[in-house]
């Protein structure tokens, strides 16, 4: 074995850093899904008629249809759904106006994963809704949000607060019925962010929320709106980390995006690093995620950046509807599977306009015993004259017991479109190790280093603060084989 | 709705294959036809086909000029041997119906799993005729050998089932033309089964000009031993519903595949080319490269798969599909897929699909080409890409003309 893969290896079997638990009393419902839990999270959620309404369609939806199971390189034991609790909420519920409110313990959780309320608040300007476990616990800068129009805050207070917009836009992209997972939120889900920026603004600051999910045997269901209205831009971040836990859990969120008006922009960033289970794969998040946004505007844009290193399964295709003439859809990804993870992960972009252009940069970095799958579909209408497509996969495996796979589904209906699939696969050179401790560089450095080159494409495209955690997120994670 | 068929079939096919064609009865009556709800079939729909009722053919008569000196050609009228009108076998090599096939040729049906896919084993229920080519080893067959199946339905489509099986002995070399063509609507389905020996090399061409309304379902499956060499160029013209399915194995190391495709689709034809390429072996290579022109209303498809399998290090797998829209109608649903476990290989895969050039049209009307006869040229070159890696002098000068039409 050679010292830089012996490298690998130790790096490769580094533990979760970010594993702990803390300890706050959550309020739960008992275990199970049923009509009258459905109506138990809209009760306690104190949500309209309508709301509840919409959850029951997707919940009796919910109850005609299948597990998906058809993907090739992902399998799981069976997700037990009526043996999940669909509702937890910290128990401290008053409404906070400052940090100094908020319980210590979870400031303390938070201090630990170094994105300190206090911290983000004094260092970087950005506006944090910090999402604990279920429901909304702190929310900042909302005043100075609030001047500009932009409304940002939990979903539930959307619901109490702008019923108009959230019954507006809620399932205008993903419709309750979208798929197994959409539809399973649909009916249960418990809270959220909201993001309402009006014609014109630019959103002063990046928005961001962390997730985690705390309580023991919790299937999180976030639910997250954020609609841009004419000329206006948002730039959104979302970031997340969970302790160990024993038993897997199921994590099925929904993103919705609506740009609106003419030239509207959202930007969507996320980092994803929850417990990818432990060597073996024991424990681990199930990641199902649905995530779409739509450019109905002409000129919109909208934009997804992801990062995922954790979960033990990702399932997520982070989608653009390009309706609007010459709208824009952006996708760049990293993921990262190690050990035993498995990742489904890709994106679809359907040009519905005219002169609409679309851009898919993936990266895929497989190591251990890790399955990596790029699923993407570009779809052109036939009334989308003049539509463009690029996209670029290219996987990087790290040792030999792992796999990198590409799944590009390319269908076009009018001649005026280009669409272009480019892919390829490589692995790290014992010569590229070399020539760098050549120059006096660990093998462990090297690693590190060539992969984040791998990745530069993707990262440049986060804002500044996610790119730094998102390297230092790759180097805790890396592990491979060289050669 | 094919099963009516099998007792008719067995009245007059020879015992010789019962037990294939018994247990490929049995196979094909759990395997349901294929819809779009398969990931394998998504984008083609056989509806037309399954709702068609077929019937056995009629055997045709052998007529025509019989085959030319310096060729080997060997027709197949309605599914069946006709060897009046087929060349004299030369004594190097082996070739005949696989009713008459020696007995130390066991790999019928060794090679086409009929467990897998519901066509192979609807073809191999229905094994009796077909030709065997064997190569032995240290044979070099400069003389491409041509296996030509004419179908024609004279009342009530039919349906045939066309099988073939080329063995390809050590250090030995041949070349494999396939041709099919016919008149009205009938049912070709189609198994190919290729065995290559170490060192062996086989070029294989497939002409595919079937009747503007006949479906044409084709299945070639082909293993190679280490360091062999193969190559294929599947090219299609007609037929309204298409699928050509291209599998290979690598079975030894340090073999080379060389997968090639031309579609051309035009009016309401759907082309649907599926290819797997199986690196099961380390240090191998294998490329390939499919192009398609599409017209009118038609729909292509393209779904290449290669897998690299755990182990198979140093493999060098490269799949390419371009595709050239000439109608608003027609549409193209591509899928080239990648399938990796071992580390050390150098896979890519790309696809394009568009339209022609703006700036090679504006080069050639600049230098006095008018715009159609520019389209035209810069059509044909893209498609004769393809055609120009045919080795074949003979099937270049033909797909030439074609192509041109």
């Amino acid at each position: 074995m050679t010292t830089a893969t012996q490298t690998i290896e130790q790096f490769a079997n580094k533990e979760y850093e970010w594993g702990f638990v803390s300890d706050i009393e959550a309020e739960a419902i008992p275990k199970g899904l049923s009509e009258d839990v459905v109506r138990l999270i809209s009760t306690k959620k104190k949500e309209p008629q309508w709301l509840l309404d919409w959850r029951l369609k997707a919940y009796r939806y919910w109850t005609t249809m299948e597990e998906p199971r058809w993907w090739p390189n992902v399998t799981f034991p069976p997700v037990d759904y009526q043996n999940m609790i669909y509702y937890s909420a910290p128990k401290p519920k008053k409404q906070l106006k400052s940090l100094d409110e908020v319980d210590p313990e979870m400031l303390k959780t938070f201090e630990k994963l170094g994105i300190s309320l206090d911290e983000q608040k004094r260092l970087t300007g950005v506006a944090v809704d910090a999402v604990f476990d279920s429901v909304s616990v702190a929310t900042t800068f909302r005043g100075k949000l609030a001047e500009m129009g932009v409304i940002f805050c939990s979903f539930s207070e959307a619901v109490q607060n702008h019923p108009e917009l959230v019954k507006k836009y809620l399932g205008s992209v993903v419709p309750y019925n979208d798929n197994y997972f959409a539809t399973l939120n649909s009916a249960v889900f418990s809270d959220g962010s909201f993001a309402y920026i009006p014609k014109g603004v630019r959103c002063p600051m990046e928005l961001s929320t962390y997730f985690r999910i705390n309580a023991k045997e919790t299937g999180q269901f976030e639910r997250t709106l954020i609609v841009c209205e004419e000329g206006a831009y948002v730039s959104y971040l979302e970031g997340c980390t969970a302790p160990i836990r024993d038993e897997n859990q199921l994590h099925a969120a929904v993103v919705e995006l609506v740009s609106v008006g003419e030239g509207s922009q959202i930007k969507y960033s996320t980092v994803q690093n929850w417990y990818p289970g432990d060597k073996d794969g024991k424990g681990g998040i199930y990641n199902f995620v649905t995530k779409r946004g739509a450019c109905r505007g002409r000129n919109s844009k909208i934009s997804w950046t992801q990062v995922e290193t954790g979960s033990a399964i990702t399932w997520k295709y982070p989608s653009c509807i390009l309706i609007g003439d010459d709208s824009v859809g952006e996708f760049y990804s990293v993921a990262l599977t190690n050990h035993k993870q498995q990742a489904d992960t890709g994106t679809k972009m359907i040009h519905v306009g005219k002169n609409t252009s679309s851009t898919i940069v993936s990266k895929g970095i497989s190591a251990g015993r890790g399955q990596n799958t790029y699923r993407g579909q570009v779809k052109v209408l036939k009334g989308a004259e003049n539509a463009r497509n690029y996209s670029q996969c290219d996987s990087l495996l790290l040792g030999d017991k792992c796999g990198a796979h590409t799944f590009p589904y390319i269908e076009v209906k009018n001649t005026s479109s280009t669409v272009e699939h480019e892919a390829s696969t490589s692995k790290i050179g014992e010569d590229q190790i070399f020539y760098c401790k050549q120059r006096g560089l660990s093998a462990e450095d090297a690693v590190s280093m060539i992969v984040n080159g791998f990745c530069k494409e993707v990262f440049k495209e986060l804002p500044m603060e996610f790119a730094v955690e998102a390297k230092k997120l790759l180097g805790v994670s890396l592990e491979g084989s060289v050669g | 709705m094919f099963t009516k068929l099998f007792a008719p079939f067995d009245r007059d096919a020879t015992p010789r294959y019962r037990a294939l064609r018994e247990e490929a009865r049995a196979r094909f009556a759990t395997l349901p036809l294929p819809t779009v709800r398969s990931e394998d079939w998504r984008f083609t729909n056989i509806a037309p086909l399954a709702e068609t009722s077929f019937e056995l053919p009629n055997a045709l008569m052998e007529s025509g000029p019989a085959a030319p000196k310096n060729k080997l050609q060997f027709h197949f009228l309605n599914g069946r041997f006709a060897p009046a009108i087929s060349s004299p076998v030369p004594s190097s090599i082996s070739i005949g119906s696989l009713a008459n096939a020696p007995s130390s040729l066991p790999l019928v049906g060794k090679i086409a799993d009929v467990r897998a896919n519901a066509f192979t084993a609807l073809n191999a229920s229905f094994v009796a005729d077909g030709l065997y080519v064997t190569i032995p080893d240290d044979v070099i067959l400069e003389t491409p050998i041509e296996i030509i199946h004419y179908a024609r339905s004279d009342e009530k489509p039919v349906v045939i089932q066309p099988r073939t099986l080329i063995v390809i002995g050590k250090n030995a070399r041949a070349t494999v033309v396939e041709r099919y063509f016919g008149g009205q609507t009938y049912f070709t389905n189609a198994v190919t089964e290729i065995t290559l020996s170490d060192y062996g090399v086989l070029d294989h061409v497939k002409v595919q000009e079937e009747s503007v309304s006949a479906y044409h379902i084709a299945n070639t499956q082909v293993v190679m031993a280490a360091k062999s060499n193969f190559t294929t160029h599947y090219l299609s013209l007609g037929g309204a519903l298409v699928r050509n399915e291209v599998r290979v194995r690598f079975d030894g190391e340090h073999a080379e595949a060389t997968v090639n495709g031309l579609y051309l689709a035009d009016g309401k034809q759907h082309m649907d080319n599926f290819t797997v390429i199986d690196h099961a072996q380390p240090n191998c290579a294998s490329h390939e490269l499919y192009k398609g022109i599409l017209d009118g209303k038609s729909h292509g498809v393209f779904n290449g798969k290669i897998f690299v399998r755990k182990d198979a290090q140093k493999t060098d797998a490269k799949q390419t599909n371009k595709v050239l829209l000439l109608s608003d109608d027609a549409t193209i649903n591509t899928k080239p897929q990648l399938e990796i476990f071992a580390d050390d290989v150098k896979c890519t895969h790309g696809a394009t699909i568009g339209q022609l050039d703006a700036t090679q049209l504006f080069y050639l009307q600049s230098r006095g080409i008018p715009l159609e006869p520019a389209r035209r040229l810069l059509t044909f070159a893209f498609a004769n890409d393809i055609v120009n890696r045919v080795k074949i002098e003979a099937i270049r000068a033909e797909m030439e003309t074609r192509i041109v039409r």
